[in-house]
């Protein structure tokens, strides 16, 4: 039996996401599919088509790839546009030739709205949907300064984007009184259009322009129905969609008023073998101009194609959530509050710029829709509540108000039912996902690859994640907290371990609770515990092995091998003779020298060889270990206090230099850094620091678990106006409580995060002595400070450490692989070796 | 035709640090050698330079074992190296060379092939 013929008119995103759907179903195998596109393009995101302009490419937008209709035998004739439809004949037109069909979908999209404007035609007057079109943009920008939008809705905001995007100028011009009338209330629209002005872009409501014609300072110049007039060197016509339905108006199909192609339920049009889906479509009097229902006809007619009897196309949601010109725009079900006996909570913060409103059913208990300006944090919760009626918190206004001490009731991943909407754009419900899952699905990486969910708009992303762990949590799929292969405890359970059976030795320990020989994740972790336990060396020979390459050579090493040096500069605090040692030894071995963030000096490109002899001159001058190849503290950072400033209340550099000294080579599951200010100034950054300290008028505030790096946090009031005693005390006591039961590789902040009770309980335990171990933290500090040695120091003076230091142990020749050029007066590694 | 080897003395049984590696300049280039004192045999020796960091860093790295088989993690980006084989463990299509070794009284000996590199041996 010959295949029948199913033609395609149109590849967008609908079209394809409709081949997308109907290509792996069983009527698939029965149809010879033809695809005809206008564009000489495949099918790509029309959604974030501002993207080209910062930098995306087609190949970065499209949606499928040429290899996909082809393994799939789709037959596909880009840059081929129909002409005509002959529904006697059952075939379709196009400048190449005849192509009968058995059926025939129309997916033609629309066209830009461009008003009746005198003038309209002239060159620089553009419109904004293709990739073409954006060519024709930047081709039309090139060298001049301004560029206007006509059309204040979504898609013209998106233009204005471009033009900012390109340098250009940006202004709005809109026909009604605010900005996005159809999604947004007045007040709303006000907020929006005050922070994109903010933003540089100019705007205009209640303009209409009645003429173009040619400017006296630029191209053009647009005359207003008020007799006011903007000159302009381009115009950009976005003022909504128009369905692209003339294929249907000539073949005689049932056509809507003002335009768009008549179909059912099932996406059928009066000719029950021609059927048509996205914004070329009218259902019940509808066009929907966004892709989700777009998507959601595509699938309707896949299966009503399949002969599924239950599909059909019931409208579709038509919330939004946006980011236009870099504010957040949402706009949620009946967003103007046109139900009857609806009743509106209103919240309005003109100083940041933030409105949100929601509208709730008569009876209090439904959220009916909603709109946020300037913050979209509430727009997945408020979605969820609408699409699936779920009751609403008895104070429904905590969910808009921003998020207040003790934090807002948030919906859980729990509190959706099954037939929760997740991902719009692909229909994936709550239900699919916990499908996907039973069916042995086991990360998110997984269930988006099964699912398809937030591969789209991508603006579930965060709701997806949170729901896919809760479920597998649920299942009991839980990270594991062993170690690593050769040890089934976390590191506070090793450390107990060690501690209580008074353990010495790494080899001791896997022995008794772990099996194997070790590896790079055990052996350093095992290391520091050992180090906070007993305090011995590094380099005594049974911790050797046990090291990482920085802490064996207690440098730091860099990508080719060679080391950096960090000396220990205290507070930062550096006399003009020592500066002039660091000076010496750097030109003398030719390190590469750069100041760090912490208020000392890095050293690059020391040869292992070279690291002994170096080390010897530093000590000389009287420098020690920086630590800064270690898990330990870093630098206690400082400003310059009382002793120099102005507002200084206190000596922040001699308690810096105290600090430092004390805590100095303390091993810890990560590094410690720290930082004294003098005032409330705060110079030093003290509140970006694991331990943080500010000078008051009576004595000193403690900031605990701040961070800088990937993860930036600041650090959380502690206690306030302590004397020096009680400081030290109290920094004792976290310290070592951290070092005892942090994990490996965790931060003061995420350790103290995932403390139960958090920052309260690290306060009673520390403050209060909820535990009783106060006094002992304190001794074990106390006996740590008083083993310290400089590791450096040690080392030097014991030949046999010394021998680890050579390159080669049988030969004297430099490492021939490292080659160095030289940069701004000073050498580096070449890049590429060669 | 198998290569021409040679058995160098390449150093002293005390350079070696058990659990832990060492550094020896061959006819052939860097080698690195790695004492495991628990196993049998205890010395392995394979190529210092590490192909997926460009340096000559292996001997360097932190010894250990992955489902039994003796490692070493390159001390730069952490790969695995089996000391048995040379092969990379996270890919497959990298590979460094082995050696045999051998301790000959205090001194300890590698299989060297002789006819590359042998002029820098000089």
């Amino acid at each position: 039996m010959s295949k029948k013929t199913l033609i395609v008119i149109g590849n967008g995103m609908v079209g394809h996401h409709f081949l997308e759907q109907f290509a792996d179903t069983p009527a698939a195998a029965e149809y010879q599919v033809i695809v005809f596109g206008e564009e000489p393009l495949l099918a790509y995101d029309r959604v974030h088509l501002s993207e080209y302009f910062g930098g995306s490419t087609h190949s970065d937008l499209a949606l499928g790839t040429l290899d996909w209709y082809s393994e799939k035998a789709i037959d596909l004739h880009l840059d081929e546009q129909v002409t005509g439809i002959d529904r006697a004949l059952k075939q379709v037109t196009t400048l190449q030739g005849n192509y009968p069909y058995d059926e025939l979908v129309l997916a033609t999209g629309s066209y830009p709205f461009v008003p009746p404007i005198e003038g309209n035609d002239q060159p620089h007057c553009l419109v904004y949907r293709t990739l073409a079109d954006l060519d024709a943009i930047k081709a039309s920008a090139e060298g001049v300064k301004s560029g206007v939008v006509v059309g204040g809705g979504l898609l013209g905001l998106e233009a204005a984007n471009a033009l900012k995007q390109l340098g250009l100028e940006a202004q709005v011009v809109e026909f009604a009184p605010r900005l996005m009338p159809v999604q947004l209330d007045a007040d709303g629209g006000a907020v929006l259009k005050r922070k994109i002005m903010e933003l540089g872009v100019q705007v205009h409501t209640e303009k209409a322009t009645t003429a173009i014609v040619p400017g006296e300072e630029a191209r053009l110049r647009m005359n207003f129905s008020d007799d006011s007039h903007l000159e302009t060197d381009l115009i950009v016509f976005s003022a909504g969609i128009r369905p692209q339905d003339t294929l249907g108006r000539s073949a005689e199909l049932e056509i809507g008023e003002r335009g768009g192609i008549v179909v059912d339920n099932r996406c059928a049009t009066s000719d029950p073998h021609i059927h048509a889906i996205g914004e070329c479509a009218l259902w019940e009097q509808r066009i929907f101009g966004l892709v989700a229902p777009g998507y959601t006809m595509a699938r309707t007619l896949a299966a009503c194609l399949n002969d599924d009897p239950e599909a059909a196309f019931t409208g579709a949601d038509m919330s939004t959530k946006l980011k236009l010109l870099g504010v957040d725009v949402g706009s949620i079900g009946d967003a103007h509050g046109q139900t009857e006996g609806a009743r509106n909570i209103r919240f309005n913060d003109e100083a940041a710029g933030h409105y949100s409103r929601m509208v709730i059913s008569a009876d209090g208990k439904k959220l009916l829709g909603a709109i946020l300006v300037g913050d979209n944090g509430p727009y997945d919760t408020l979605l969820q509540y609408a699409l699936n009626e779920i009751e609403l918190p008895e104070h429904p206004e905590t969910l808009i108000l921003p998020e207040s001490e003790g934090g807002a009731p948030a919906l859980g991943p729990d509190a959706l039912p099954n037939t929760a909407a997740i991902c719009s754009c692909h229909n994936v419900s709550k239900g699919d996902i916990c499908g996907v899952i039973d069916a042995g699905c086991g990360d998110l990486a997984g269930v988006k690859a099964e699912t398809k969910a937030s591969t789209g708009c991508g603006g579930c992303a965060a709701l997806l994640k949170s729901v896919v762990e809760n479920e597998l949590e649920k299942r009991g799929v839980e990270v594991s907290k062993d170690l690593c292969e050769h040890f089934p405890y976390s590191r506070q359970e090793l450390f107990h371990l060690v501690k209580v059976n008074g353990i010495r030795t790494f080899n001791t320990l896997i022995k008794s609770h772990g099996k194997g020989r070790g590896c790079e994740i055990c052996k350093p972790t095992v290391a520091s515990i050992l180090a906070t336990c007993w305090n011995e060396h590094i380099l005594a020979t049974d911790h050797v092995p046990l090291q990482d390459t920085n802490d064996t050579f207690m440098a730091n090493m860099q990508k080719n091998g060679t080391y950096s040096i960090v000396p220990r500069i205290p507070g930062g605090e550096v006399t003009p003779d020592k500066l002039i040692v660091l000076g010496q030894v750097a030109k003398e071995y030719n390190l590469y020298t750069k100041i760090t963030g912490g208020q000392r000096v890095d050293l690059f490109g020391a040869t292992l060889s070279e690291l002994p002899e170096i080390w010897e001159k530093l000590i000389a001058a009287g420098f020690e270990t920086g630590h800064a190849y270690g898990k330990s503290l870093r630098t206690v950072k400082s400003c310059v206090g009382n002793t120099w400033c102005r507002y200084g209340v206190q000596d922040s550099v001699a308690m810096a230099i105290f600090l430092e000294d004390r805590y100095k080579g303390l091993r810890s599951p990560h590094k410690i850094k720290m930082a004294v200010s003098g005032c409330t100034r705060e110079c030093a950054e003290a509140q970006s620091k694991d331990i943080g300290v500010i000078a008051t008028e009576n004595g000193w505030n403690l900031y605990v678990c701040g961070n800088g790096g990937m993860r930036p946090r600041h650090a959380d009031l502690f206690a306030t106006d302590l004397s020096d005693q009680e400081l030290i005390s109290a920094i004792d006591r976290v310290l070592m409580f951290y070092v005892r039961t942090g994990d490996r590789l965790q931060r003061t902040s995420v350790w103290m995060e995932n403390l139960e009770g958090g920052l309260d309980y690290l306060k009673q335990v520390v403050l209060e002595d909820s535990l009783g171990i106060g006094q002992e933290l304190e001794d074990h500090m106390e006996g740590l400070v008083g083993t310290y040695q400089c590791e450096w120091k040690t080392a030097v003076e014991d030949p046999e450490k010394r021998k680890r230091f050579r390159e080669f142990v049988n030969d004297e020749r430099k490492d021939p692989v490292q080659q160095w050029t030289e940069e701004r007066g000073q050498r580096r590694p070449v890049t590429e070796p060669a | 035709m198998k290569p021409r080897t040679q058995w160098d003395i390449v150093c002293n049984v005390s350079d070696l640090v058990p659990d832990s590696g060492i550094a020896v300049w061959t006819r052939n280039g860097p080698v690195g050698l790695f004492y495991l004192p628990d196993r049998l045999p205890a010395l392995f020796a394979i190529g210092h330079f590490d192909p997926c960091s460009g340096a000559d860093v292996l001997a360097r790295g932190i010894t250990g074992d992955v489902k039994g088989e003796p490692v070493v993690a390159s001390p730069i980006y952490k790969q695995h190296f089996s000391l048995l084989t040379g092969q990379c463990l996270e890919d497959e299509d990298i590979r460094v060379p082995v050696f045999r070794a051998l301790v000959d009284g205090e001194q300890v000996r590698l299989e060297i092939p002789v006819a590359n590199r042998s002029e820098e041996a000089a």
